[in-house]
């Protein structure tokens, strides 16, 4: 076990996978020199060279565009996108190619092509640089979307997604990036817990609250204040975003009646909705409150001097489960 | 012979500015409208070692494509395809290319380049599987080495260009080869293909077919400047060649193919041909376009030309001209069956292949589908056997 940095623990899986497959190349804008605005490739393109790490021209399209090239030819690109917000101008790259190319050629070409984001706000930054656009790619088939919340799973699942042959958008939560925690190197990703399944990380009776990437944290610390009054939370790290792993969700809820979710994207068409959805479907007759969702507004990501009254906080969570337990809270008696 | 081995020579030349769409005469061309071979100090050279024999069977190449895509939009006004994208007037751009290459290089083209991939060997069914609405690609790109045809415009230049990424990191010496049309030089891909194909200065060849028209518009609206000069803003050198003479066409395409295997990186050419027919067989041309326009270029036939250019060499026979006639009669054929005698799809076909993993969503999905088929007593679980190809 190594006390690591979040980004230090991407930097440790990305390494592991170039040392472990010569066809893994890393591509994207200020990653070799500089080592990334975050510094998480900082060193690979020294110890691997020009060739397996490299720096590209200001063009996110032709970055996801020739990782397409690249897959094609039996490479196994990994991309960073430098920020969330600039992800968009190879979004046509990403739904008409990458997520498509498996199905267009019924299996013949593969896209082993691994796209990193970081994503989310939080950390006083201008506009494009907060965001979390995950939705627009859970719902493009063929992509598998996953995020991670603690050094461990950075380590572990970075390499399961490079090691995956679907592409795969790997978003990881730059708030979190100086968090450290326990990491084991030595754990074998083939023998982890597989990226497309969540996982339970706190036992509780009373109500699910499922988090996913920046605001797991959040959902944790919110737990253990419930826990102080004697509210018991379970608490769900959905991990894959597309597919999400409905089967502990659904254990869960049958066991609490009562589903939150939060997320720091925009509200409506997110992933709360799909999630509640969902659980819906598969947990009518358990569910003893309608599922609540505490997520950021469906407004474009503010200035961040009011940020923290778009991202779901501690307190704003404890009252979305206020809500779902039927106590007191901020819309009670509020029709509809 | 003037020509440098090293393939510079000429390219860089700078063009005249002028109407995208017209041929000045800085143009390169081998062969006249008329058929009369024209010397060139440079590329004479490319062309050197093509025979007479060579000649008759590019004629037949071009003769067999411009039948199979007659055929094909026979096929569609029947009904038995959705839609076509003929190549009219695009014969000797394909073929002069086409022919050009090596196996172990690789296509990227647009959805029109169906003389390519009769060039690659592809198998004439697969050709029209995606128009018949049995797939989404209609063949293994890796069993001719040629991407199935790409639809969104210009965004297949980046694989290319991706892919010859991957040819440098081997130290192959294959070549990425895209293809792409007039309109497709102003898509931000292109522009950031040539972008990256400049830095890193890999061997991909950016073969522009230039044929005048973008659906219903003009070339003038894509570019002030002839297109082969935009090249040169990227630092990629450019040929702007007579795209209706089979022979320019070749020698281009060898230029660029033997600097990106020696390592001098890109090469964009213009292939100044015109398109005959309509975008596709849902297109109407004389809603846009003035038919004197297309009678001017009809003069300019590359078939008619090669033609002529046999015939002053006494090798138009009868014997050949029944020869190129008897095989472009069986290629028909043997297509127009392969058509019509494609298996269905299946149902259940329609969830093959999105993911190369097992996916719990869509087996979710196909489980239920799959079910309510079998509520109405279909044989549910139909997958066919050849799949969603």
């Amino acid at each position: 076990m190594t006390q690591l940095t979040f980004a230090r623990a991407i930097n440790a899986g990305l390494r592991k996978s170039l040392e472990n497959d010569p066809k893994v190349v890393l591509l994207g804008e200020d990653i070799g020199t500089l080592g990334g605005v975050f510094r998480v490739t900082d060193g690979l393109q020294k110890d691997f060279g020009t060739h397996r790490v490299v720096d590209t021209p200001l063009a996110e399209s032709a970055i996801v565009g020739t990782a397409v090239g690249l897959a094609y030819r039996g490479y196994r690109p990994v991309v960073e996108i430098q920020f969330d917000g600039f992800i968009y101008p190879a979004f046509d790259q990403i739904v008409s190619q990458v997520a498509k190319l498996h199905y267009r050629t019924s299996g013949a070409v593969k896209m082993p092509i691994t796209i990193r984001v970081p994503f989310g706000g939080g950390i006083g930054s201008p506009e494009h640089h907060s965001e979390s656009p995950e939705a627009y790619f859970t719902h493009t088939s063929g992509l598998r979307v996953v995020t991670v919340a603690n050094p461990q799973d950075a380590y572990t699942v970075i390499q399961q997604a490079i090691a995956c042959d679907d592409p795969v958008l790997y978003f990881e939560p730059k708030r979190r990036y100086h968090d450290k925690g326990e990491v084991d190197e030595s754990l074998a990703p083939a023998s982890a817990l597989p990226m497309d399944k969540a996982r339970v990380l706190t036992d509780g009776s009373d109500v699910t609250l499922v988090a996913y990437g920046p605001l797991v944290k959040t959902a944790l610390d919110a737990a253990s204040a419930a826990a102080d009054e004697g509210i018991s939370i379970e608490v769900i790290d959905l991990r894959s975003l597309a597919p999400v792993d409905y089967e502990p969700v659904v254990a869960s809820v049958r066991k609490t009646g009562r589903l939150v979710i939060t997320h720091e994207a925009a509200q409506s068409g997110g992933l709360g909705a799909e999630v509640a959805a969902s659980i819906t479907e598969r947990c009518f007759y358990h569910l003893e409150a309608a599922p609540v969702r505490v997520t950021g507004f469906d407004i474009p990501y503010p200035y961040s001097k009011l940020e923290m009254h778009h991202l779901p906080g501690l307190d704003r969570i404890l009252d979305g489960v206020d809500r779902a337990l039927g106590r007191p809270n901020s819309l009670s008696g509020l029709e509809g | 012979m003037s020509t440098d081995q090293t393939g510079h020579g000429g390219a860089n030349t700078p063009h005249n500015a002028g109407n995208p769409g017209e041929t000045g005469p800085e143009f390169l061309q081998l062969i006249t409208p008329a058929g009369e071979r024209i010397s060139h100090p440079e590329f004479d050279f490319w062309v050197r070692d093509i025979t007479e024999d060579h000649l008759c069977s590019l004629f037949e190449d071009m003769t067999v494509i411009r039948r199979i895509d007659v055929e094909a939009t026979a096929l569609q006004r029947q009904g038995e395809l959705a839609l076509w994208p003929p190549l009219l007037g695009q014969e000797a751009a394909q073929i002069g290319s086409g022919r050009s290459l090596r196996t172990d290089d690789f296509v990227f083209s647009s959805y029109r380049e169906n003389g390519v991939a009769y060039c690659r060997g592809v198998d004439l069914t697969d050709l029209l599987r995606v128009w018949r609405g049995n797939a989404s690609g209609g063949w293994d790109p890796y069993s001719i080495n040629m991407a199935t045809p790409q639809i969104i415009i210009g965004a297949q230049t980046l694989h290319a260009t991706g892919y010859a990424m991957g040819i440098q990191n081997d130290g192959a010496d294959a070549v990425a080869v895209t293809y792409f049309g007039d309109g497709a030089t102003s898509e931000g891909d292109v522009n950031e293909a040539m972008v990256f194909a400049a830095s890193f200065q890999v061997p991909v060849v950016f073969f522009c077919t230039n044929n005048h028209w973008a659906i219903s518009e003009p070339v003038r609206l894509q570019s002030h400047i002839q297109l082969a000069d935009r090249a040169a803003g990227f630092g990629i050198p450019s040929l702007r060649v007579d795209g209706n003479d089979v022979l320019a066409v070749m020698a281009a395409t060898r230029l660029a193919l033997d600097r990106a295997r020696r390592g001098g990186g890109p090469t964009f050419i213009e292939a100044v041909t015109y398109r005959m027919g309509p975008h596709t067989t849902a297109d109407d041309p004389t809603r846009y376009r003035d038919a004197n326009e297309l009678e001017d270029w009809a003069a300019k036939d590359p078939i008619t030309r090669l033609a002529g250019l046999l015939e002053r060499k006494g090798l138009l026979t009868a014997e050949l001209q029944q020869r190129v006639k008897d095989k472009a009669d069986t290629v028909a054929a043997q297509m127009r069956r392969g058509c019509t005698t494609m298996p269905e799809p299946q149902p259940l076909d329609v969830f093959k292949h999105v993911y190369s993993t097992p996916n719990s969503w869509l087996e979710r999905q196909q489980d239920h589908y799959a079910r309510y088929l079998a509520s109405f007593g279909e044989p549910a679980g139909a997958v066919s056997e050849e799949g969603a190809r």
